[in-house]
């Protein structure tokens, strides 16, 4: 059975469609059949952090108006096997997203998918809602900052609240805490809240700590999901990510300060 | 560890320090008849309730809020139930739900 997991903050700019993208390759690279769909109509970026700008002909409005076909729609990835992107449309009004046309593009994906990532714009308008509606599963982003947090405890009740799951009394969605841009120098200066800060205040279980990294940045100006940069910190930390996601055992790392050599402590920063 | 670390990790109340507190104030507050506040059961009542009020008079399923508020010691159950406006027929039975 397919899974629908949302990637989702409230707050805009927090590390979504960052986080979507290298989670949507990471469960692909594992072997599991993944798509992942921008919400985001008007404003996409999905494609661009993928790398598939340039393929773009039919996207997520187009199949809800049945002006395209799903299978001409989804965009094949051309880093790994298993991994299809639906572009978000950049031209139509927001209200193209309807709970009918979402439901039944979802339940058409469903039959040949085993996961479904939606990376959600931010706010709590009806892009947002239409991607969070139909979750099994929330990555709620957050980054360590006072209105990211709270924010972030707003999405929890909404999801909560105005979810499918709650409206039809089913189990609820089952929330995941990634925080990203965690940068540990300053946690430990006192200037940043740290991991058990934020979430002894959202209470919700940790999925993944992302440190703030410049991997990321070079990651998207060349449009290759920063998980696959595995060398990197942030791309490390994505790849303990998915593994925790599919069940496995992993330690947080990038929680502290590298130690640094004397040499690196007198010159180098 | 230099002099000036050494009283910043010394003073009472660091910024982040600041911002925990403050977060856990507001978001108290904003929780209000929200999530944690809301008992598990609670979807389940609602379903039920619906149920028993179908058996009278048709609803929609969004027609019924039931939520949980604290006032000071005491939590207050609020069940709002809106009745479609219909002021002729069915004096008796209520036609069966068409809908499960
Ligand atoms: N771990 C990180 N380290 C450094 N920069 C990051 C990190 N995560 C995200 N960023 C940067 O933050 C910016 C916003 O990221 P992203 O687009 O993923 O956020 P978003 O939540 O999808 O934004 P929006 O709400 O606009 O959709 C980007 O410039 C990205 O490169
Ligand atoms: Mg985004």
């Amino acid at each position: 059975m397919a899974k629908i997991i949302v990637v989702t903050s409230g707050k805009g700019g927090v590390g979504k469609t960052t986080t979507s993208a290298s989670f949507a390759t990471g469960l692909a690279l594992r072997g599991h059949k993944t798509v992942v769909i921008d919400f985001d109509v008007g404003l996409r970026n999905l494609d661009l952090i993928m790398g598939c700008e340039r393929r773009v002909v039919y996207d997520f409005v187009n199949v809800i108006n049945n002006e395209a076909t799903i299978n001409q729609a989804l965009i094949k990835d051309k880093h790994c096997e298993n991994l299809y992107v639906l572009p978000a449309s950049q031209t139509r009004d927001k209200d193209a997203l309807h709970k009918e046309g979402v439901a039944r593009v979802l339940d058409e994906l469903r039959q040949s998918f085993d996961f479904i990532v939606c990376d959600s714009p931010a706010g709590i308008e009806r892009g947002a809602m239409m991607a969070m509606y139909f979750a099994d599963e929330a990555l709620v982003v957050t980054n360590p900052e006072v209105s990211s947090v709270r924010d972030s405890d707003r999405i929890l009740g909404i999801l909560a609240s105005k979810s499918r799951r709650a409206e039809q009394a089913e189990e609820p969605v089952k929330e995941h805490l990634v925080l990203s841009r965690y940068a540990p120098e300053r946690v430990e200066r006192g200037d940043m809240l740290s991991v058990d800060d934020v979430m002894e205040i959202l209470a919700i279980p940790l999925l993944g700590v992302i440190p703030e990294s410049p991997s990321v940045l070079q990651s998207s100006n060349s449009g290759v999901p920063v998980i696959l940069d595995e060398a990197s910190d942030a791309g490390g930390a994505y790849g303990d990510l998915v593994a925790r996601f599919l069940g496995e055992q992993r330690p947080h790392r990038f929680l502290s300060v590298e130690k640094k050599g004397f040499f690196k402590r007198l010159f180098g920063n | 560890m230099g002099l000036f670390d050494y009283f910043r990790s010394k003073r009472q109340s660091s910024t982040a320090a600041v911002a925990k507190e403050r977060l856990q104030i507001i978001v108290a507050h904003e929780r209000g008849s929200g999530r944690r506040h809301s008992p598990d059961y609670i979807p389940a009542l609602k379903r039920e309730l619906l149920d028993v009020v179908r058996k009278y008079v048709q609803v929609e399923q969004d027609q019924i809020k039931v939520h949980v508020d604290r006032e000071g010691d005491y939590e207050v159950l609020e069940l709002n139930i809106i009745l479609p406006d219909d002021d002729g027929p069915p004096k008796g039975r209520a036609p069966a739900p068409t809908r499960g």
